[in-house]
Order: C-alpha cells, then sequence, then structure tokens
C-alpha cells in the first residue's frame, strides 16, 4: 500500500507568545515541531506499511525550513519526503494549501491511501484534509479513531469515525483519504538509524515552476478568504479566587460558589437540567 | 436572492440542538442583511413538527431534503446535494455547525464552489456598508481572535462552535415555508458505504453537546474518583472531560478528553478539578462561557483563566458540592 501523508511543521504550543502590542505571534526563536496531530498520521501509516507492504511519503507546503518536519518524518520511519515550497505559495488559506497539495498528490504518482491529521495546531481549521478530498475526488473519512479492516487485494478498508453519538462504521474503497484522531495510535520515537537515513534523505523540491498549476488558485492572491482583524483576548477573566483551607472554609467557599452560579443562572434546574434535550444525548454515566 | 442559509443537522431523525443555535445566529444576519432565512435540512425521517420549529425559531424558509440514502451522513452525498442546492438557489451566507458534520461537509464543499470558508466561528456580523460576513474564531489555541472577511466569493460560508450562541426562543406565531426538495439520483455517491454506529465503547459521551462540562485532571488521582464527577455531572444533565493526563492513565476513555488533541468546547459552565491548566488543555476550553476551577495550588493557570476559583483540596469541595446540591433537590423548588 503506497501511503501519503501531508504533514505541516507548526511553533511548539507550549512556548507560544503573543505581541502584547500587535496581537501576531512571535515566531522568533521560537522552536518548531511536526504539527503533533500529524504524528498520528504518520504512526497510521508506517503500521499499515508494516503489515501490507509498500511506501509511506511525507509531504508538506512551506517555507524552506519546513524541510526540517520532513526529516523528522522519515527519522520516524517514512520513506521519503516531498517539499512544496515557493513564495508565490506564501499566504495560502485552506482552499488554496489543499489545491496546491492535491497538484503537488497528482504530480507524486500513483498512491492507494492519504492519512492526514485532523488539524493543524496552529491555524487550527482542519480544513486541508477534506479539501485534498474534495480536489482529487476522493472518498473521505474524517476524525478516524480506528481501522479495524484492511482488504488490500479488494482495495477496501473498514473504519470508526469519533462523531458525537458515538463511532461510525464507515466502508470505503481505495485510494481513499482518512484524516485521524489521537486514538488510532501512540506515535512512536524516531530511532537513531531512522536519524541517520533522515540526514542522508534527498528531499525533492516542488516549485510554482515545477508544479502544473492555475496561478489565479495560488497563495494570497488565490485565497477566497482574508483575515481583516487580529486582536488578543483578555486572558484572565479576572475571576474571583476564594481559599478553601479547612472544613469550614470549605463550606464557606462552595456557598460563595452556588451563589455565584446562582447568579449567573447555572444551578441545576429541579426536574429540568441544565441542557434539556442535549443532556440525554450527553450519556455521561458507561 | 440574498438569502442566508443554515445548516441543520440531525441524528436518526432528530433535529440537534445545534440546529437551532444556528437560526438565532442566521436570524441576526438575514435582519441586517433584510433578507431571508432559509434553513437545509438534509437527512430522513425529520418529522414535520421538528420541521416547523425550525420555522418558529427564526426560519422564513426551510428546504427539507430526505431520503433513505441521507439517513447518515456521508461526505461524498451530502457535498453534492449541498454543490448542488447552491448553485441552484445561490445563498449569500451559508453557516453550519462545527461539529464532525460540519467541519467535513463544509471544507468539502467549499473547494467544489470555489469558495472561503472561516473554521469554528464563536462571532458573526455584518460589516457596515460592505454587507459583508464579519467571521471572528480563535485561532492559535485560543490566544488570538482573528476576524475573516470572503470578500469576492459567494457564498460566504463558517461553521460555528456549538454552545457559542443559544436558540432564540419559539414564537409558533411565525410563519415560514417548509419546501419539500427530492434526491435526483445522480447526486447519490455510494462508494463509502456506513454500517453501523457502535456506541458500546466503554464510556462514550458527547460532550461537545453538553451544557455543562465537569472535567477532571490527574489531581484525580484514580479512576474511581471519577464517580464524583460523574455524580455532579449528573446533576446538571452535563458531561464528564478530561484532561490528556488522566486519559493516558486509563481513568477515561479518549472521547473526554478536552483540548490541543481532544474535544474544543465551549459548554455554559466547565468545572475543572485537580487540573492543572496547560496550555494544550486551555485551548480546548477557552471559549466556555463560564470556567470553574478547584485546585489545592493556587498558582495553577486554571485558576488565572477561571470566573471561579477554589483552592482547595478537591475531594473536600467536590464532595461538599455534591452534598449541597443533592439537598436543594430535596429542598424542592423555591
Ligand atoms: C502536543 C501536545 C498535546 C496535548 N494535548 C492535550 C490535550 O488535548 N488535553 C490536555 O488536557 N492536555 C494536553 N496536553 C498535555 C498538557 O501539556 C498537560 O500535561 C496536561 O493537560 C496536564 O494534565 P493535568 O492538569 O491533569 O495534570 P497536572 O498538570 O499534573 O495537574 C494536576 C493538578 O492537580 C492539582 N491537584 C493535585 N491534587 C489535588 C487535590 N487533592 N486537590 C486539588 N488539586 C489537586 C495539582 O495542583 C495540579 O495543578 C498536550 C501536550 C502536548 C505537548
Amino acid at each position: 500500500m503506497d501511503i501519503v501523508v501531508p504533514i505541516k511543521q507548526v511553533p511548539e504550543t507550549s512556548n507560544v507568545k503573543m505581541d502584547p502590542k500587535t496581537g501576531t505571534m512571535i515566531r522568533d526563536g521560537v522552536e518548531t515541531v511536526v504539527n503533533p496531530l500529524d504524528l498520528f498520521a504518520i504512526e497510521t501509516a508506517l503500521r499499515l506499511k508494516e503489515a501490507h507492504g509498500g511506501t509511506v511519503t511525507a509531504l508538506s507546503m512551506g517555507p524552506k525550513g519546513a524541510e526540517k518536519a520532513l526529516r523528522e518524518a522519515i527519522a520516524m520511519g517514512c520513506d521519503g519526503g516531498v517539499l512544496v515550497s515557493d513564495r508565490a505559495f506564501a499566504g495560502s488559506d485552506s482552499w488554496a494549501t489543499s489545491y496546491t497539495l492535491s497538484q503537488a498528490i497528482r504530480q507524486m504518482g500513483r498512491f492507494d491511501l492519504i492519512v492526514a491529521g485532523e488539524r493543524a495546531t496552529d491555524g487550527d481549521t482542519g480544513q486541508v484534509g477534506p479539501g485534498i478530498a474534495a480536489w482529487l475526488d476522493l472518498p473521505l473519512a474524517t476524525y478516524v479513531a480506528a481501522i479495524t479492516r484492511v482488504d488490500p487485494d479488494e482495495g477496501r478498508l473498514t473504519v470508526e469515525r469519533l462523531v458525537e453519538e458515538g463511532y461510525q462504521v464507515l466502508e470505503l474503497p481505495l485510494p481513499a483519504l482518512l484524516t485521524v484522531v489521537k486514538e488510532i495510535a501512540a506515535p512512536r520515537l524516531p530511532m537513531l538509524r531512522g536519524k541517520k537515513r533522515a540526514k542522508a534523505a534527498e528531499v525533492p523540491l516542488y516549485t510554482a515552476a515545477t508544479m502544473d498549476l492555475e496561478p489565479a488558485f495560488l497563495g494570497l492572491k488565490g485565497s477566497p478568504t482574508r483575515v481583516v482583524k487580529v486582536a488578543t483576548p483578555k486572558v484572565t477573566r479576572g475571576g474571583t479566587v476564594v481559599q478553601a483551607k479547612d472544613a469550614e472554609a470549605v463550606a464557606g467557599a462552595v456557598d460563595r460558589l452556588l451563589a455565584f452560579l446562582d447568579a449567573r443562572d447555572l444551578l441545576p434546574h429541579d426536574g429540568a437540567p441544565a441542557g434539556g434535550a442535549a443532556a440525554e444525548q450527553a450519556g455521561g454515566r458507561p | 436572492m440574498s438569502f442566508v442559509w443554515t445548516l441543520a443537522e440531525q441524528h436518526e431523525g432528530r433535529l440537534k440542538g445545534v440546529s437551532f443555535e444556528l437560526l438565532g445566529r442566521g436570524r441576526a444576519l438575514a435582519d441586517a442583511l433584510d433578507t431571508k432565512l432559509a434553513s437545509v435540512v438534509i437527512g430522513d425521517g425529520v418529522d414535520a413538527a421538528q420541521l416547523e420549529a425550525l420555522v418558529h425559531r427564526g426560519a422564513d424558509e426551510v428546504y427539507a431534503i430526505q431520503d433513505p440514502r441521507l439517513a447518515s451522513f456521508t461526505c461524498e452525498t451530502y457535498s453534492n446535494l449541498l454543490v448542488h442546492l447552491i448553485k441552484t438557489y445561490q445563498p449569500s451566507v451559508l453557516l453550519a455547525a462545527a461539529t464532525s458534520t460540519g467541519r467535513t461537509l463544509m471544507p468539502h464543499v467549499a473547494v467544489r464552489v470555489h469558495t472561503g470558508l472561516t473554521a469554528d466561528c464563536t462571532e458573526l456580523a455584518i460589516e457596515p456598508g460592505t454587507g459583508q460576513l464579519l467571521q471572528t474564531r480563535p485561532a492559535i489555541g485560543g490566544n488570538i481572535m482573528a476576524t475573516i472577511k470572503t470578500p469576492d466569493h459567494r457564498p460566504q460560508m463558517a461553521t460555528v462552535r456549538p454552545k457559542s450562541s443559544r436558540p432564540l426562543p419559539a414564537d409558533p406565531t411565525r410563519v415560514g415555508k417548509v419546501i419539500a426538495v427530492p434526491l435526483d439520483d445522480f447526486l447519490v455517491d455510494d462508494r463509502v458505504r456506513v454500517t453501523g454506529y457502535r456506541r458500546d465503547a466503554l464510556d462514550f459521551v458527547n460532550l461537545e453537546e453538553a451544557e455543562v462540562v465537569v472535567a477532571g485532571g490527574r489531581g484525580m488521582k484514580k479512576a474511581e474518583h471519577f464517580d464524583l464527577l460523574r455524580d455532579l455531572a449528573d446533576a446538571w444533565g452535563g458531561a464528564v472531560g478530561a484532561t490528556r493526563d488522566a486519559v493516558d492513565r486509563g481513568w477515561l476513555g479518549y472521547p473526554h478528553q478536552v483540548g490541543l488533541s481532544g474535544k474544543t468546547i465551549s459548554p455554559r459552565l466547565y468545572i475543572g478539578a485537580g487540573i492543572s491548566g496547560a496550555i494544550q488543555h486551555l485551548a480546548g476550553i477557552k471559549t466556555s462561557d463560564t470556567i470553574v476551577s478547584i485546585n489545592s495550588d493556587p498558582d495553577a493557570s486554571l485558576h488565572k483563566v477561571a470566573d471561579f476559583g477554589i483552592v482547595g483540596d478537591l475531594f473536600d469541595v467536590l464532595r461538599e458540592l455534591r452534598r449541597r446540591l443533592q439537598e436543594r433537590r430535596e429542598e424542592g423548588p423555591s
């Protein structure tokens, strides 16, 4: 099974710093990593390859530096990586990004499956995976939490999607596109041998000049959306903090909490709990 | 013809609450644009009373496309149908819920009709003068709020976080048209087959649609202690959430995980107990209406983002809270 994994390089989330004046992210000196949610996609692809043979190729669109993310993917066990990078792609929204990536995938040649992360932790849209499926007219399953059956001869997969009502069980023919969630598999760490291979690997570069692209669909110019304002929300809500050191203080603190909730109309209503119909759907107990 | 559309969602013939929240949003936009609001229902077995309820909650028109082949969501057929409807009626705004369905279908459709889409909006407004849709969403783990426009492409599409607004009260005197639209065979793509739903998964939970989420972290210390949180969640008819640390320890299943690598929720009330408030957890809860934190560490980050924090032992506080809520219930309505 030949698998393509689109990955994104993102700033490490734990140390995202915002410029309080401009409300933009301070990128200087911030470590970049492979989008943590893409690691589940890489792991899924590697396990499929181990079970059924084939290859796994990582694909990333971004600045030249995104090559580092591809090498990390190779270190984990991917067979190769393709970097899609050009000034002409800068400022792409999810529409233009999914177009450019889908053209890169066409150019890479035959494949059986595309596995993507559910979303990237920086842009946070989750739109690129479904977008690529639309461009390539591939059967799509998002939020996949398990692949329960693989029939490579017939070219069919059975997967379970984590949706609001439970797990939706789907059967789909290959080639197809899946986006996966954490539950699917714990990602492996890169091994020394992999790191060596990653260092030596050649990462082909696709640019606007080497790809078959509609110029009107690229970058900021080709993006239907425009960011018109960026604001930093208040970090703190200026909330009340009360101490509850001993039994008496606990009772007092709970008193104040109940009064606080009451003032916001958040206390449970008798007979009809807040949530009404939603409560019934919410499940709760095993 | 500058309709505002909302996409209603159903499961097994029942409309989901978020369908009505979207109508509240859509009504405000349609009024600002002085145009009509339509709700599109794709599914099977949604009865006339429910379709009428969409009118009572703000719709001027309801397009109902019902067919056994639409009973379960599959992206391909739903997308064919929605693309077809958009090309036929040319709405100027299309809103859907930021649910597993909306977040799958909308990007697929946006590519095909060549328009912009903004994910996970928490605020929507019409720009005075231009009449364009201003779509505001949290980004970078809730660290910024970005406002986005789709200037030259139509429809202007957005997904909206469930629970980020309340539905309008039902007005049974409102009148509107319910239009049944047949499903044309050529729109059906049967490559993907839904073979069923599995809910037996040990402890499944519908966190996204819960109005109240009571969540626990590593401070809960043991799986059994989550019973305390379940009791509290039950008092509100809410659901139990967890941090990654609690899930990774096997105390609760992954469907309970809230945060960067779990679910993003916007309940009316979120109570976090024994949760430090790491940035990756906060990313999943920042748009909650009201946040309550219970943690023995006065410097815990969750206290800093909370509307109400209690510094103390969570077991003492939760037991006292449970006792008091029980008392209230026994006393009956005041
Ligand atoms: C890529 C990535 C993705 C991640 N995704 C997620 C995610 O989706 N969701 C998520 O939650 N985390 C996520 N994390 C992990 C996150 O960084 C934190 O490690 C995690 O949220 C901490 O969980 P916790 O608050 O339960 O545990 P801790 O940080 O250990 O906090 C436990 C808290 O309990 C308090 N406590 C202990 N005993 C008591 C008591 N008796 N009474 C009162 N308080 C008590 C302590 O004071 C402490 O503040 C992610 C991390 C990374 C790197």
